[in-house]
């Protein structure tokens, strides 16, 4: 796990135990009240919005934007929104798109350039990002943040674009009382309940027909905050109704990752069983642009018509197109397991090797929104199953 | 210019835009002609389409035949020809060749000219119940039994696909060639597009057929942001697994009838649509 030098959202257990302050239980008006003054403090504050039949990220006004009654029902290849308990504010889990797309815009322009009398000089643009809080951030996003932070800031070379989006961004995670078909976090680590790198964090608690929230705080700069929330204090029980809410998700779920599985893919390489995979998988790329983690990219220049000004764009790109495997004479990849495999094994078994920690932190995107429906999970144990049989 | 042949729909290569050498050999000012077969002149007009970009175009080249835009004609022969439209009669087969000996660069554009178009609907059934259903006196008619692509019938340097065309992957193609790089023309999934534009998918969250995972991005995300599955215009993606698509398809509940009738549309000719469709007979 990376640190963030200079950073003040720390984690959870730094907070735990220390001072008064840290821990309370308010009300929907609380909620209100934290968007409020988290913009008061200048923040843009985006969290979950209902558009185009999904959950995806908004900009929130008000508590009122957020999708209260709303729950979702997630298998392969299907995501369909469904009014739920009407009372309840953060029933249903991740949508189509991650916060990726504000730390990573899907398209950035690195630079123009002009040619003039002697060569040509070239505009950097500069970064205009908001300070962004986001509010409702799952676990395992939590933990698809860390990776990202890991990916762009944690090796020898900084993104920089990614630096100024992320310095100062404030989370508000959101425990999980509820899972998804499509959710297996609970085999990765990395949730239901979120293990630190937030500012606060928020499990709903329905206790005497109310439904209410549970709110610690997790960093330092996140304490006068809560102080100021209109709020009771919490006791023992609604502490122990948010754990039960989250052991339950827990164990609600469906789908485990199978154990070891880094290893079980090395040794697998040569499985017949991609050829298999392959002849579903239609590489449409779905898979890579939903992963929260996914950071691959691609650049492309254009001149203006007169080739006097050009420009480079750099995008999100993905393992399964064949351009990116395109050396001089063509791709290397050119059958469709070959591209699937590099996916699945670079999140579960490379990964570690690159970056010291799993590529994914199961989410279930890549499992809802494959457009027929295939399953990272299924997949890893139907090589675990093979190994058996032979 | 290295001609090199046809880049067909069916083709799996990385480099599917490549177009031989860098330098393209045309002139300070080329002559440019925009030349149409078998078509409705819709790839025309998003030429026309392109208003204040089309004025910056003119001004790099001469437009020398574009009789969609102008009367004035100017001999051969031409820097750039772009092809409009597919053949199908016998009097279309013996111009594209003539066309083809007056241009240093082919482009062809558009479903028509790279796939067959529309029309090529006919090549599933017999050219004479349609000619006889449609038209009173079919003895007037003299159209070949097919409709296919130009590149059927001579080389074409680079194939620009849609139904009609993106006006800007146009501007994109000049200028490339005018300024002798390679086009910024993907051949990946419109899903690309989708996810990039944070447009939400229809097909998951709706339930809604979509041709998006086999189908060429290009468009500007057009269909799925307004709530409708991909049709195809712009032809098979690289690499296109239209059988696993359809299986899915069918177990979501569509007719076989259906399944080959989405992929008979525009680009029905295109080899991996076709083949698709045909093995839902
Ligand atoms: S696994 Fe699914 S989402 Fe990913 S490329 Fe293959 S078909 Fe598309
Ligand atoms: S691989 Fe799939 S489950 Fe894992 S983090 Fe990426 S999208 Fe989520
Ligand atoms: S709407 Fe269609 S094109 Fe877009 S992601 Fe879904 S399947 Fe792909």
């Amino acid at each position: 796990m990376v640190s963030r030098k200079g950073k003040t959202n720390g984690d959870a257990a730094a907070a735990a135990g220390a001072g008064t302050m840290e821990r309370a239980v308010i009300d929907r008006d609380g909620l209100d009240a934290l968007i409020a003054a988290l913009q008061d403090d200048g923040y843009q504050v985006t969290g979950p919005a209902v558009r185009d039949g999904a959950i995806v990220p908004g900009r929130l006004a008000t508590g009122a934007d957020l999708p209260m009654g709303w729950t979702d029902s997630q298998s392969g290849g299907h995501y369909r929104l469904e009014q739920g308990d009407p009372d309840r504010m953060f029933d249903y889990v991740v949508g189509p798109q991650s916060w990726k797309a504000s730390l990573y815009p899907a398209e950035q322009l690195l630079f123009t350039a002009r040619r003039g009398e002697h060569g040509f000089t070239v505009d950097e643009p500069r970064i205009d990002a908001p300070r962004l809080a986001f509010f409702g951030v799952r676990p395992c996003d939590l933990a698809a943040i860390r990776t990202l932070d890991t990916v762009f800031e944690g090796g020898p070379f900084t993104d920089t674009r990614y630096q100024v989006r992320r310095e100062g961004v404030f989370i508000v995670a959101v425990n999980c009382a509820r899972s998804a078909d499509t959710c297996f976090c609970a085999s990765m680590g990395t949730g239901p309940k979120a293990a630190g790198g937030y500012d606060l964090a928020l499990t709903e608690i329905t206790a005497e027909g109310r439904t209410r929230f549970l709110i610690e705080a997790g960093s330092e700069r996140a304490r006068p905050i809560l102080a100021n929330l209109p709020q009771q204090p919490a006791g023992a029980k609604d502490v122990e109704a948010a754990e039960t809410a989250v052991a339950k998700a827990a164990k609600a779920q469906t789908r485990a990752m199978v154990p070891e599985v880094e290893a079980l893919l090395k040794r697998n390489l040569e499985s017949p069983h991609w050829d298999q995979v392959g002849k579903r998988c239609l590489n449409c790329s779905n898979c890579t642009l939903v992963c929260p983690t996914c950071f691959c990219s691609t650049v492309e220049d254009r001149t203006s018509l007169d080739g006097h000004e050009a420009e480079r764009r750099r995008r999100w790109d993905s393992c399964f197109t064949m351009d990116f495997s395109y050396v001089h004479g063509g791709s290397i990849r050119r059958e469709s397991s070959s591209r699937y495999r590099q996916w699945m094994t670079h999140k579960l078994a490379t990964w570690h090797d690159q970056f010291g920690m799993s590529g994914c932190v199961g989410c279930g995107r890549c499992i809802a929104w494959c457009p027929v429906g295939i399953d990272i999970t299924e997949e890893a144990r139907a090589i675990a199953d093979s190994e058996g049989r032979k | 210019m290295g001609a090199n042949g046809k880049n067909g729909n069916g083709r799996s290569n990385g480099n599917g835009n490549g177009h031989g050498n860098g330098k393209n050999g045309l002139s300070e000012r080329p002559k440019l002609a925009v030349w149409k077969f078998s078509s409705c002149d819709g790839c025309q007009l998003s030429l026309l389409d392109c208003e204040d970009e089309l004025l910056a175009v003119a001004e790099k080249v001469e437009i020398a035949y574009f009789l969609e835009a102008t009367r004035a004609q100017v001999k051969g022969p031409y820097d750039i020809s772009l092809v409009e439209g597919s053949i199908s009669t016998p009097e279309d087969g013996k111009r594209i060749r003539k066309i083809r000996r007056q241009s240093k660069v082919l482009i062809t554009i558009g479903a028509c000219a790279t796939a067959g178009g529309i029309q090529a609907l006919r090549n599933f059934g017999r050219l004479y119940d349609y000619i006889t259903a449609v038209y009173a006196r079919p003895d007037y008619i003299d159209a070949l039994a097919s409709s296919t692509p130009i590149s059927e019938h001579v080389p074409v340097d680079f194939e620009l696909r849609g139904c009609p065309i993106n006006k800007h992957q146009l501007l994109e193609v000049l200028n490339a060639f005018l300024n002798h790089r390679r086009p910024n023309i993907p051949t990946y999934s419109q899903c690309v597009e989708c996810k990039r534009h944070g447009t939400v998918c229809v097909m998951v969250a709706k339930g809604t057929p979509c041709l998006g995972p086999v189908t060429q991005a290009g468009c500007g995300n057009l269909c799925p942001s307004c709530d409708r599955g991909c049709y195809g215009c712009f032809g098979p993606k690289e690499t296109p697994n239209t059988s696993s698509l359809a299986t899915w398809f069918g177990w979501q509940g569509m007719s076989q009838r259906d399944i080959r009738h989405v992929f008979r549309s525009f680009n029905a000719g295109a080899e991996a649509f076709r083949r698709e469709s045909e093995s839902h007979e």
